[in-house]
């Protein structure tokens, strides 16, 4: 595992506080840790880190400081990943994220993902690598939103399940394990799942495509 | 969880019991001139005819009476004037305008008056300020009743309460006064003649019966004549019209003090509860890497995970309180996250330009929650759509299912029924239509100018 700068944005001194104790717990070197967007964005800009771990709701405002200080990172330093955490789920949210900060490595994670901290630990090596990571909640909202239409229907569950966990941002590899079958079924998995909901296989960004699939 | 989303739920049925519980409670006045442990002067006479006296009641009387006195006289010339230049002058139409202001003239009359009527009953009279009558002018309509009791007031009332002052403070105080006054010359009262000395001091005491009799004579006079006013300038339907306007007033207020309350609650679950809850899954976490493996380990995992229930539990529990992503992102997202949320597919279709005011967006949140959680409950339904849209100043959304049908509002759990009475105080309405094997309608409507 390699040793990642941070900072850290979150208004609740205990949350941050537990944050900054497992990132530092795990060998990462967290170099700010700020309560607002503003000072989120005056320290990124000044120590540019290689990840920003930011709540969603900060002062003054408490509604989307996060998402909208995310945005600005992205737009200024694409090669600043960038790790949003929430309280709760809101589609909308991620909707807005991934609108505002696609193209590099981003994260969205409930707060209460960061318990489970080997798993979080590596989720954050992958948006540090440049992949894209989404809650398993808010796929299971956005596969119920779309179970109603044609192509999605015509999966079958394996397809289905393959499907949500790729939406997670998972790599085959991954969801082979997960699933316990071997890669090449995966990969056989992933390519009907293309062809049924007539996604570019070719596509790099596979997360990205199923994703903007699964928001319609 | 689902017990919590459910109580949530049911929530607005508290307000349905409050809002039923208030008119009786608003009907029944608050004694706003409360001096004496009765409301008015009439009541404080029948009641304890002998503390009465004791109490600030005559004073207020007599007050009354003296007033109307000092009102009726300047009324009688006023209108006495305008009517006789208005008379004169009207075959040259100048008249017309002289004697179109006398319903003008007997409202700022009524103002006065209707004010007046504190003196000895429990309240004003209700009505339009002076201010207000002002600015309004000749636009009011004719008010005969107040046409009738300026008549009364300037033709009649003020000299009767002149005589009952006059007869009703001079005996007493000549009676009172007669040790002293016989002195003088000598006293005849009523044909009884006062001699000097002790049939002098006789008069005295009887100077200070008539004086308790004039209290009650003035505060009976008083009383009866206030009760007059208040028939020509209080009307029953004015007074209905102000109970009602009470009525919805308060049921406004508190609707928005519920509002208020489940925003504060929720809150503090989300900035404390909550926080604690997940930094408590983060101290787990971290304790579940150095535990070694064994029987620790394992109580450590299930502490985590118990603490991760309560965590769901709890943003469930938020939910149904005061929904966050209605806050930060308005209907249209808070419906599709109920959507997805839902047990059978739900087709979504909003189409509004702007966001709604507060206590719309929250009552039509609710009403979707309330209805999908009985489509999953009762219907048996397969699929279900919800449609919103915004025509007019009125908001329009409906949720329907392709279920068995048969749903009333009362049998469809107090929720909705709550919501129809939240909907009522907004100004808007709530409709079920459900006939014997479907499909269920839920509408509501609500005016949405912002």
């Amino acid at each position: 595992m390699r040793r990642l700068r941070i900072v850290v944005a979150e208004d609740a001194a205990l949350l941050r506080e537990g944050l900054i104790g497992i990132l530092e717990g795990a060998g990462h070197d967290v170099v700010a840790a700020v309560e607002d967007a503003e000072a989120l964005l005056a320290f990124t800009r000044r120590l540019l880190p290689d990840l920003v771990v930011t709540d969603i709701r900060m002062p003054p405002t408490h509604t989307d400081e996060g998402l909208r200080a995310a945005a600005h990172i992205r737009a200024e330093h694409p090669g600043i990943a960038i790790m949003v955490l929430s309280a709760y789920v809101a589609e909308a949210y991620v909707s807005e994220l991934l609108d505002a900060a696609s193209g590099g490595g981003i994260g969205y994670l409930l707060k209460d993902r960061v318990g489970h901290v080997r798993d979080f630990l590596a989720k954050l090596d992958r948006v540090a690598d440049g992949e894209t990571v989404v809650d398993p909640e808010v796929v299971r909202q956005l596969l119920g939103r779309r179970r109603d239409d044609g192509p999605l229907a015509s999966l079958t569950d394996r397809e289905r399940a393959v499907l949500a966990l790729m939406a997670e941002g998972k790599t085959n590899g991954s969801i082979a394990a997960e699933l316990v079958v071997s890669e090449a079924a995966v990969r056989k998995h992933v390519g009907n799942i293309f062809a049924k909901l007539h996604l570019d296989p070719t596509s790099d960004r596979r997360v990205s495509a199923v994703l903007t699939y699964l928001r319609g | 969880m689902q017990s919590a989303y459910r109580g949530m739920i049911t929530g607005p049925g508290a307000t349905l019991w409050v809002a039923r519980a208030l008119p009786r409670r608003g009907l029944s006045r608050p004694n706003l001139r409360d001096m004496s442990g009765t409301s008015d002067a009439w009541a404080a006479l029948r009641d304890r005819p002998w503390r009465f006296l004791a109490t600030s009641w005559p004073w207020r009387s007599l007050a009354y009476l003296v007033t109307t006195v000092l009102v009726g006289l300047p009324t009688l010339v006023v209108l006495f004037c305008t009517l006789f230049i208005g008379g004169l002058t009207v075959v040259v139409v100048v008249g017309v305008v002289v004697l179109s202001s006398v319903p003008v003239l007997t409202g700022l009359i009524g103002v006065l008056e209707r004010r007046r009527l504190g003196l000895v009953q429990h309240r004003t009279a209700p009505g339009l300020t002076l201010r207000e009558r002002l600015r309004a002018g000749r636009r009011l309509p004719v008010s005969w009743p107040e046409i009738g009791y300026a008549l009364l007031l300037g033709g009649a009332l003020w000299f009767i309460d002149l005589a009952v002052l006059l007869f009703a403070l001079s005996v007493p105080l000549v009676l009172l006064l007669a040790p002293w006054l016989s002195t003088f010359e000598q006293m005849q009262v009523f044909g009884w003649v006062v001699d000097p000395g002790r049939e002098a001091w006789l008069a005295s005491a009887i100077g200070l019966l008539a004086l308790v009799a004039a209290a009650y004579l003035v505060t009976v006079t008083a009383v009866a004549q206030a009760a007059l006013a208040r028939l020509l300038l209080d009307p029953r339907e004015a007074q209905l019209a102000a109970t009602v306007a009470d009525l919805r007033r308060s049921r406004v207020d508190l609707v928005d003090a519920f509002e208020t309350e489940r925003r504060r609650i929720e809150r503090d679950l989300h900035d404390g509860v909550q926080q604690r809850l997940v930094a408590l899954t983060m101290t787990l976490g971290r304790a579940e890497l150095d535990v070694a493996e064994g029987p620790g380990l394992k109580a450590v995992q299930d502490a985590h995970r118990q603490a991760e229930e309560a965590l769901e539990d709890l943003r469930s529990t938020i939910r149904g309180i005061h929904p966050r992503v209605l806050v930060d992102h308005g209907l249209t997202a808070a419906v599709h996250e109920l959507a997805d949320r839902a047990d059978v597919p739900v087709a979504v279709d909003i189409h509004l330009d702007e966001r709604l005011p507060p206590a719309v967006e929250q009552a039509a949140y609710f009403v979707v929650s309330e209805a999908l959680t009985n489509v999953a409950r009762h219907s048996g339904a397969r699929r279900a759509g919800v449609h919103a849209w915004a025509r007019d100043d009125t908001f329009v959304l409906t949720v329907e299912d392709d279920g068995i049908g048969g749903a009333a509002v009362s049998e469809r759990g107090s929720g909705l029924a709550g919501l129809g009475v939240r909907l009522e105080a907004l100004g808007g309405e709530l409709r079920v239509t459900s006939p014997p094997g479907g499909p269920t309608e839920v509408r509501m409507e609500c005016p949405c100018a912002a």
